[in-house]
């Protein structure tokens, strides 16, 4: 119990010990709070949004200030909290799960976070000056026309934070690839890690058409460039088409990882292995693959011709058959396994109906030809809330109540958990369900007010109340955390009877090496084989030797400071030239911490065997 | 997994293997020098016509690409899989885009 051991140290110490982590553990509950800030941030957007539509000709905001609303909670929940939230939960589990000490890159781990930050809060620091109001797409016939600089802080905030994500997913897929223990071949590592993989290789390949985009839109913007601009005989659907290149894999990006988290959680808590543990990696590729082919199906009613648009609907109702394999094999691994039923089960098995029914309406909108009434409507925010938040936001309460232990040693408090599920459950149906029939009645998304007496009254009222009980179920949760964190119950190093590696750790949360001597795998749930064989713990694959261990580091936290000053340059220099010192300055100091880092020769250091010794329970 | 890929004993072997594999190297530096060469002298003499001398550059580009992944990037030698599937990915990736692009877009 190593940190237990430490006295109490100071609030400066705490701090600085965050600020220059490069530990994955650490870096973990950095993205959880920086992701569950902006997570509560763009759920205060998302109530603002439905009281000005609770009632018709409603004036709670004005026009304009719905716009950015709009804007900003799309972007907020997509970039800020969903993807930081999923890739905290990757690296708390992850690198455990293979066995592995750390990520393969730790300072670049470090430096993902801290662009992630500093980019969200560039973009956050738009509601000051005037946020951007062209939509979480921000296309480009919108955006360039908007004026002010809100769509430049879009576009700087995200370029940071899209350069974190993209070094994280690189990070990860080196780590997978390289870092496995002993043993732990591919076909033997949890659904979790596979999906981090695959997501990786999503992440990978789908950052650069928005890299690139947001670039166009800025040279556009700033640099008097005309690629998107009609007027000057640019082609405006060139932004959407890479725009959908790169966000439709993000939809993917968001949900699989999921998909692997439930995996996990179903099997540990039926006390039973994966069904079809190779049909749901395979299925998982194939969503992968397939989601890269199916972009111009949120293009339909663009114009693209009968051709192309039966193509993409084909590919888009294709990708229904892995999903359906996925959903079968989950409720095949409950079937007749010794089911419990806990707060991170409950979070599971609200998904499956919920994220079904989200699939079967995207079936609805794949269809081409339907496509044409459903488009832009509140069907289709009915439909991806269905998926987003029934999928990608109850996995990510799943995981964390599944998780909580390892990342902080105590247990959630079940009851609150509870009533924070039902009411959510129960908040999520009613505010998005009513939306398929407020869409289907013609409601077009997007709008600021409604007319009375269309049927969209009774409607839109219900919707509002439904997002008051999911507020009312965040709240519950954020007590929660702190009622945990005060008095919770203590967790073992294997409180849930686990049966992956990340279980397998001295202690809850894992001392800071991770594991001693690292765990040999003989099987798929590796800790499982062991405990059934009455080992109750894996055998080590080495004899106990030194340990390597990376030195901790500020210049992540620097070279972020850098990019987020030369991201306030590049908005503000049309404006003044004086704003040129902001954009070389901050570049300068960024490069300038590079080159540092890359002279400097960092060597880390070594856990002598001696004290790992010492340390032996 | 971090201390066995030390290759600090070199032996008779090993050496070998190093020369013949600088050998390759260099042989493929050469090539690639040389077929860039050509690109150029194409281009800039004007001896062929446009409609011939396109895929012609397509060709010598697809032969560099080719060099680079397997030599100078090592793709030909062992345990070198998961950067094959990686790149061939990224390939697709990249080609689908450009096919939207091209074949929706702009046709």
């Amino acid at each position: 119990m190593s940190i237990a051991a430490t006295q109490k140290r100071s609030f400066g110490a705490f701090l600085w010990d965050y600020l220059t982590t490069v530990d994955h553990k650490k870096i973990a509950h950095l993205y959880l709070f920086g992701g569950g800030f902006f997570f509560l941030l763009g759920g205060l957007e998302a109530v603002v949004i439905r009281i000005q539509l609770i009632k018709p000709e409603n004036d709670f905001i004005s026009a304009g200030f719905y716009n950015e609303m709009i804007t900003m909670h799309g972007t907020t929940m997509i970039f800020l909290a969903a993807m930081p939230i999923i890739i905290g939960l990757m690296n708390a589990a992850m690198p455990l799960q293979i066995g592995a000490r750390d990520v393969a890159f730790p300072f670049l781990n470090a430096l993902s976070f801290w662009l992630f930050l500093f980019g969200g809060l560039l973009l956050n620091i738009s509601w000051f000056t005037g946020a951007p109001d062209a939509g979480w797409t921000s296309y480009a016939s919108l955006a360039l026309d908007s004026p002010g600089h809100g769509i430049d802080f879009y576009i700087a905030g995200l370029q940071i934070a899209g350069a974190g994500t993209l070094m994280g997913g690189i990070n990860f897929l080196a780590t997978i690839v390289n870092m496995r223990a002993p043993g732990m071949t591919y076909m033997r590592m949890p659904l979790f890690t596979w999906a981090t993989f695959i997501t990786s290789v999503l992440i990978l390949f789908a950052f650069p058409a928005l890299t690139i985009n947001l670039f166009l839109l800025m040279f556009d913007r700033m640099f008097g460039t005309a690629f998107f601009d009609v007027a000057l005989g640019g082609n405006t659907i060139i932004y959407q088409h890479l725009f959908w290149i790169f966000g439709h894999p993000e939809v993917y990006i968001l949900i699989l990882p999921l998909f692997g988290l439930f995996s996990d959680v179903f099997s540990t808590f039926s006390k039973k292995r994966l069904f079809g543990y190779t049909a749901m990696v395979f299925a998982t590729m194939l969503i992968a693959f397939l989601g890269f082919m199916v972009w111009a199906h949120h293009m339909f009613t663009v114009g693209l011709g009968p051709v192309a648009n039966s193509i993409f609907a084909v590919g888009t109702m294709a990708i229904a058959v892995p999903t359906g394999i996925k959903i079968f094999n989950w409720l095949a691994t409950m079937w007749g396994g010794s089911v419990r039923i806990n707060t991170a089960m409950l979070w599971s098995l609200g998904f499956i109906p919920s994220f079904t029914i989200g699939g079967m309406t995207g079936v609805m909108l794949g269809s081409a030809v339907a496509d044409y009434q459903y488009h832009d409507t509140y069907f289709v925010v009915a439909h991806f809330h269905y998926v987003i938040v029934g999928g990608t936001v109850f996995g990510i309460f799943a995981g964390l109540h599944y998780w909580w232990p390892l990342m902080f040693g105590r247990i959630l408090h079940e009851g609150m958990g509870k009533l924070t599920f039902w009411t959510f459950f129960i908040g999520f149906h009613l505010t998005f369900f009513i939306q398929h029939f407020l869409g289907l009645m013609g409601m077009p998304r997007r709008y600021w007010v409604f007319l009375e007496d269309q049927g969209l009254d009774l409607g839109n009222f219900i919707s509002t109340i439904g997002a008051f009980f999911m507020s009312f179920g965040v709240i519950v949760f954020l007590i929660n955390i702190i009622y945990t964190a005060v008095k919770g119950e203590k967790a073992s190093a294997d409180p849930w009877d686990g049966r992956t590696l990340e279980w397998a750790t001295a202690s809850s949360p894992p001392p800071y090496y991770n594991f001693k001597q690292l765990p040999l795998t003989r099987g798929l749930d590796p800790l499982w084989i062991e405990k059934r064989e009455g080992n109750g713990k894996m055998t080590p694959a080495e004899p106990l030797g030194d340990i390597h261990m990376p030195n901790g580091s500020f210049t992540p936290f620097l070279m972020s400071l850098g990019f987020f000053i030369a991201g306030f340059g590049f908005i503000y220099q049309t404006d003044n030239s004086l704003w040129h010192i902001a954009l070389f300055g901050g570049m300068a100091f960024a490069l300038g911490c590079m080159i540092y880092r890359s002279i400097k020769d960092d060597h880390g250091y070594y856990i002598p065997k001696a004290e790992l010794e010492r340390e032996a329970d | 997994m971090t201390d066995n890929t030390n290759t600090n004993t070199v032996n008779a072997y090993n050496k070998r293997k190093n020369k013949e594999e600088m050998k390759k190297q260099i042989i493929s530096f050469a090539l690639m020098i040389g077929l860039t060469l050509i690109a150029f002298v194409v281009v800039a003499t004007g001896s062929m016509s446009k409609m011939f001398a396109i895929p012609v550059l397509f060709i010598l580009a697809l032969v560099q690409v080719a060099f680079q992944f397997y030599y100078f990037m090592h793709m030909k030698d062992k345990d070198h899989e998961m950067p094959s599937v990686l790149i061939y990915g990224g390939v697709w990736a990249a080609f689908l885009t450009l096919c939207g692009l091209v074949l929706i877009s702009w046709w």
